[in-house]
């Protein structure tokens, strides 16, 4: 039992760690999938084979890194390539089982904006881009996303679609990605602070538990359309002392992720 | 690297600066400022701290990147002022993905008209930049991507070390350094250490740059502060971290400049200003390879 505190980022975190359990290879994104991931790691996946974009096959950091640019994926990871090797070989090769995004905005059918908010050519908010995300959304064979879900992030419709999630719905995205050869069959979790969303059969995500604290009117009201919500919701298990202490004194001392 | 400046980057240049937030050459994107560049096109994946502080500067009028921001850390003000606001100019921009970026300077290194890759399909980029074309496999199995190939005037890379012919060796994080570095009219190596040639002749695998093709070596210890160079310094995440206060603000990003890059005459000076205790915080423990065997043979 546990009867410690925590924050709503650290029960994020936590959540979308586990949701690695019986993954392989992970492709880590920018950001919360970083600490994510390590923590994953650490616990339900210790078998995990992190990929980081930076150019490194089987990272085993010894920190939290700081950057996915960081020196700690380097030292006694299993490979280290240049990123064109990454991209096209273990990427676009089909070697990735689960590419790990965070997002800017999301729609309801998971696609994904980290380009801009406003108009591309004037925008309101200039925001970082692709990096790799837009070729991990159609190349790893799943998608994972987690970010803090709000009126602003969670919209009817995204500014830039800047990865491609399940397009207009389940029919168009897999015939699309069929034709189109691609081996990334979507998103397939979306986890946030309040809770934790799959996708149905249509494409669109549904909310299938609950985060301790949190309520369905908070959910309905943190999105931009009137969301699915699962007719046996769960409640999603609180952090474990151990989950906690992993975050705290190991992975973010600094509360960079959590603060 | 005032020589090495003065002789390979002019005005109105595409310039990349590369090195995915390892090996980053600091030491010569402020060279570059403190000389007073103008007009020139930025190319770089990841534009980092650098490449505020040179817009800043006023020396950029494009730029060409893939990722925007400040790594683990938040945004970069310099450059946002000037896409948001056009403040105090307007900045043009050129935008791909990590892979698309990468597949530009290997098209450039390897002399070819573009570079297919599986990526973009069903998003807003191709529209953003109609650089980014869609084609038809020659093969009659479907539609991918291309990129058009990326040749930059100059290309600088920092480095562990090289001989004084400009044999380069790196380790850890390569990121585009060998693509980038092929695909220049000029290339400027940048190196923590100048070694003998026969230090190179021992380990020829992790020479990723021949001396072929480098225009100048410039020795510059410490010149990619504040990234990092593998097993030399770390990334001095303090400074990330202070950044994010400084470019909020153009007259604190202008007085960040005037006391760090046109105050002082090069690398040597910034490191002496920076202290001697800041860069021993910086240093990490050992972790040595093994050694391998190449044998002789003959």
């Amino acid at each position: 039992m546990n009867d410690v505190a925590f924050s709503k980022s650290e029960m994020m975190i936590v959540a979308a760690a586990r949701e690695l359990a019986g993954q392989h290879v992970c492709f880590v994104g920018v950001g919360l999938p970083n600490i994510a991931v390590n923590l994953a790691q650490r616990t339900v996946a210790p078998d995990l084979e992190l990929v980081y974009e930076a150019g490194v096959f089987g990272a085993r950091p010894a920190r939290l890194p700081l950057s996915i640019g960081d020196p700690t994926i380097v030292t006694g990871s299993t490979a280290v390539t240049s990123m064109f090797e990454l991209f096209a070989f273990y990427l676009q090769g089909g070697l990735v089982d689960v590419g790990f995004l965070g997002a800017a905005q999301i729609d309801r059918f998971g696609n994904i904006n980290t380009t801009v908010i406003g108009d591309y050519t004037h925008p309101k908010t200039r925001l970082p881009g692709s990096g790799g995300a837009c070729e991990i959304a159609i190349n790893a064979r799943q998608v994972f996303v987690i970010m803090r879900q709000s009126q602003r992030s969670f919209v009817e419709k995204i500014d830039f679609r800047t990865s491609a999630g399940n397009l207009g719905g389940a029919a168009q995205s897999e015939r699309i990605r069929r034709e189109g050869g691609w081996i990334g069959r979507g998103p397939s979790v979306v986890v946030t602070d309040l809770g934790i969303w799959h996708f149905g059969d249509d494409g669109e995500m549904r909310l299938d538990s609950l985060h301790p604290g949190a309520t369905v009117d908070d959910v309905r009201g943190s999105v931009g359309w009137e969301p699915r919500i699962s007719s046996a919701i769960k409640a999603t298990p609180a952090p474990t002392a151990d989950e906690l202490r992993l975050i705290r004194e190991e992975l973010d001392p600094g509360g960079a992720y959590t603060a | 690297m005032r020589d090495a400046i003065a002789d390979l980057v002019r005005d109105g240049d595409t310039v990349a600066i590369e090195g995915f937030t390892h090996l980053i050459s600091f030491a010569a994107g402020h060279e570059i400022i403190r000389q007073g560049r103008r007009d020139l096109t930025l190319a770089r994946m990841t534009p980092d701290l650098i490449y505020d502080q040179m817009i800043a500067a006023g020396v950029a009028r494009k730029l060409i990147f893939s990722w925007l921001g400040n790594p683990g850390v938040g945004g970069l003000g310099a450059i946002r002022r000037r896409v948001e606001n056009a403040d105090p100019a307007p900045l043009e921009l050129e935008e791909y993905s990590h892979f698309g970026m990468v597949a530009r300077y290997t098209a450039g290194a390897a002399n070819l008209p573009f570079f297919p890759l599986r990526s973009y399909f069903e998003t807003d980029l191709p529209a953003a930049n109609p650089l980014i074309r869609e084609i038809e496999s020659p093969y009659g199995d479907g539609k991918v991507y291309a990129v058009p190939p990326l040749k930059p005037d100059v290309t600088i890379v920092h480095a562990q070390r090289a001989d004084a012919a400009g044999n380069t060796q790196v380790w850890g994080l390569l990121g585009c350094q060998k693509e980038a570095a092929f695909a220049a009219e000029r290339l400027i190596v940048v190196v923590e250490e100048l070694v003998d040639e026969a230090v190179v002749r021992a380990d020829p695998n992790r020479t990723i740059i021949p001396g072929l093709i480098v225009d100048a070596v410039v020795v510059e210890p410490f010149g990619a502060h504040p990234s990092y160079v593998q097993g030399a310094y770390d990334r001095d995440n303090r400074f990330y971290l202070d950044w994010d206060a400084i470019t909020r603000d153009e007259a604190s990003i202008q007085a960040w400049l005037r006391e760090w890059v046109y105050d002082l005459d090069g690398r040597a000076a910034y490191v002496e200003k920076l202290g001697a205790e800041r860069i021993a915080s910086l240093t990490p423990g050992p972790a040595p390879s093994g050694s391998v065997d190449y044998g002789r043979y003959g």
